[in-house]
């Protein structure tokens, strides 16, 4: 008993209690955040921010007064469209590098992978004059494009390694059954795969959602996505501060949650690669 | 007869992937490489928007200038440091990390669904949430070593040129260890648990174990992950650009700042793609190496 003891105590002391030190180093700036959002902004500066009185005035003011809700719309049309746009062209991709030995198979994989470490300072610059020349800047599709950028890569990549983890036999079972290749692919791969198209999509989202530079490079009055939107909230002489928490923690919520619940997946994804390596 | 019968392959299995494939590689071609070339072309032009009938060839003079501009090296030395200090800043904490969760603790699977939450925020609000933390006059973190009597009076921690620097990579070392974390927790979980039992039998100390075991199981992951943190520090421009603008003065600007602030505000299109071109070709090294990794493992 005494020894069972013993070793709960060194547990906590060296696996609980520095986990728990990482947890709030983690988790302290987004929980001051949510706490400065629900305080009086005319206590915030004279007692600072606490769960005390706490009140849902600076989300109301962000909806009715600035007009949040727009934004809202604007960054679900953008990311949205980067995941449909991306998935259209990222799946059939993926399928042929899974299922097609051919030439230059490898350097077109490798090239995919070249697109998304290149300096996004290096693409910013001549896409946006390249959108002002097409009479794109403040569209939809001038975000969605220039999102698609990071997005296609990726998605290409990640569901190709998932593609790989359905055997091949289950296409052949299908050929020999009189199924022509394409059928193969849509009545057995792709049913096979919508985990994987799920997880992917999620990612797409979530990356073009939380995208600020393109945003406003290529946004403007008419397509303001929500991180544009908050950094707006600075004022030029004083810094609303519950204004603007409040719309961080607005922004940053489809994210986390659709991240939390599609967690598992997300990571064995990312991971892969890296462990093979 | 091999060759006849690759020959003989129907036309569909040979047409199939070029079918399927051209959509997506043509269009990452048209929005990803002719743009990348045309950011080239600029850089030997001189190009400001706000004339944008003057489109001249200048040769080599937008690299010229930058070799003899001050911002440039600053912005190059300080891209070095931001480098040097975050990702080992990092891949250290996240090696803790992972080395705590993969150990067995009632909470475990919580602390893993919840150290990860940074790497899900928008970097505008990572940004934002910090400038309010740093904040001089009512910021937490002054208040906070106020109370402990670790300083004795407030410090403008962005407003600073000694300290506006480090204190954005504190926050970037915040928004990017739990990719380490995740990293490293996944390449633990692949060394076989038959290795530790081995060495226990053995009688190895737990840091030898670490030391021989763990360390070496790890240096792939760790490698890749590395090089795939840096190529992304170095590129992240967006909470430096939130937080300071590059400022108090030039005291935290990296090179793709420069080159970012330098079209978006100074209109100056081409001095600012030459800028982009060099920092490009200064991380290739990195890229090449990362893609060579990643190129042993296609099958």
């Amino acid at each position: 008993m005494m020894v069972r003891n013993q070793s709960k105590v060194r547990r906590v002391l060296t696996v609980d209690l520095p986990m728990a030190l990482i947890l709030l180093f983690t988790l302290s700036p987004y929980i001051w955040m949510a706490l400065t959002s629900v305080t009086q902004e005319s206590k915030l500066f004279t007692e600072g921010p606490s769960i005390v009185g706490a009140t849902l005035e600076n989300y109301t003011r962000l909806f009715s007064t600035i007009g949040f809700g727009a934004n809202l719309l604007d960054s679900f049309i953008v990311a949205g469209g980067t995941v449909v746009f991306g998935l259209g062209l990222s799946v059939p991709a993926a399928y042929a590098f899974s299922r097609f030995r051919f030439k230059g198979r490898r350097l077109l994989m490798l090239q995919f992978l070249l697109i998304n470490m290149f300096p996004l300072v290096l693409l910013i610059l001549p896409l946006f004059i390249l959108m002002k020349t097409l009479g794109l800047v403040d569209t939809y599709i001038a975000l969605i494009i220039a999102n698609s950028t990071v997005a296609i890569p990726f998605s290409v990549w990640m569901m190709k390694s998932y593609m790989d983890g359905i055997p091949r036999s289950l296409d052949e079972a299908a050929m020999t059954d009189g199924c022509t290749r394409f059928g193969s692919m849509y009545r057995v791969v792709l049913p096979l795969c919508v985990p994987g198209i799920i997880a992917t999509g999620v990612y797409i989202f979530i990356t073009a959602w939380n995208e600020y530079l393109y945003a406003l490079t290529l946004g403007g009055r008419q397509v303001k996505p929500i991180t544009v939107a908050i950094q707006t909230l600075i004022g030029e002489y004083q810094v609303e501060w519950g204004l603007l928490t409040s719309g961080g923690i607005v922004g940053a919520m489809p994210a986390t949650l659709l991240f939390l619940l599609i967690q598992k997946r997300l990571i064995a994804g990312m991971t892969q690669g890296a462990v093979k390596g | 007869m091999s060759d006849t019968t690759a020959h003989q392959m129907p036309l569909s299995r040979r047409i199939l992937p070029i079918v399927m494939l051209s959509p997506a590689v043509l269009v990452t071609l048209a929005i990803v490489f002719i743009p990348m070339v045309q950011a080239l072309w600029m850089s030997f032009h001189d190009y400001v928007l706000f004339r944008p009938n003057n489109f001249d060839w200048v040769g080599l003079k937008n690299y010229i200038t930058a070799v003899n501009d001050p911002v440039f090296w600053t912005s190059l030395r300080q891209t070095a440091i931001w480098i040097a200090i975050t990702v080992p800043a990092q891949m250290l904490l996240g090696l803790v990390t992972a080395l705590l969760l993969n150990q067995t603790f009632p909470w475990r699977g919580l602390a893993r669904a919840l150290v990860i939450i940074p790497w899900a925020l928008p970097s505008v609000v990572i940004a934002l949430m910090w400038v309010w933390i740093y904040d001089s006059n009512y910021g937490v973190l002054n208040d906070l070593l106020l109370r402990l009597d670790l300083i004795k009076s407030s410090i403008p921690w962005l407003a600073d040129p000694d300290t506006a620097l480090y204190a954005i990579i504190l926050t970037l070392t915040w928004q990017g260890f739990p990719f380490f974390a995740v990293m490293i927790l996944a390449g633990l979980q692949s060394i076989p648990s038959s290795y530790y039992e081995a060495a226990s039998i053995d009688g190895a100390s737990p840091l030898r174990q670490f030391l021989h075991i763990t360390l070496p199981g790890l240096s792939g992951v760790l490698m890749t992950a590395t090089l795939l943190r840096v190529i992304w520090v170095a590129n992240s421009i967006d909470v430096i650009y939130v937080m300071t603008g590059g400022g108090p003065g030039y005291s935290s600007y990296t090179l793709p700042l420069y080159a970012f602030v330098e079209a978006r505000t100074g209109l100056n299109y081409g001095y600012g793609s030459a800028l982009a071109v060099c920092f490009t070709i200064m991380l290739l090294g990195f890229v090449v190496l990362y893609l060579r990794r990643a190129g042993k493992n296609i099958t």
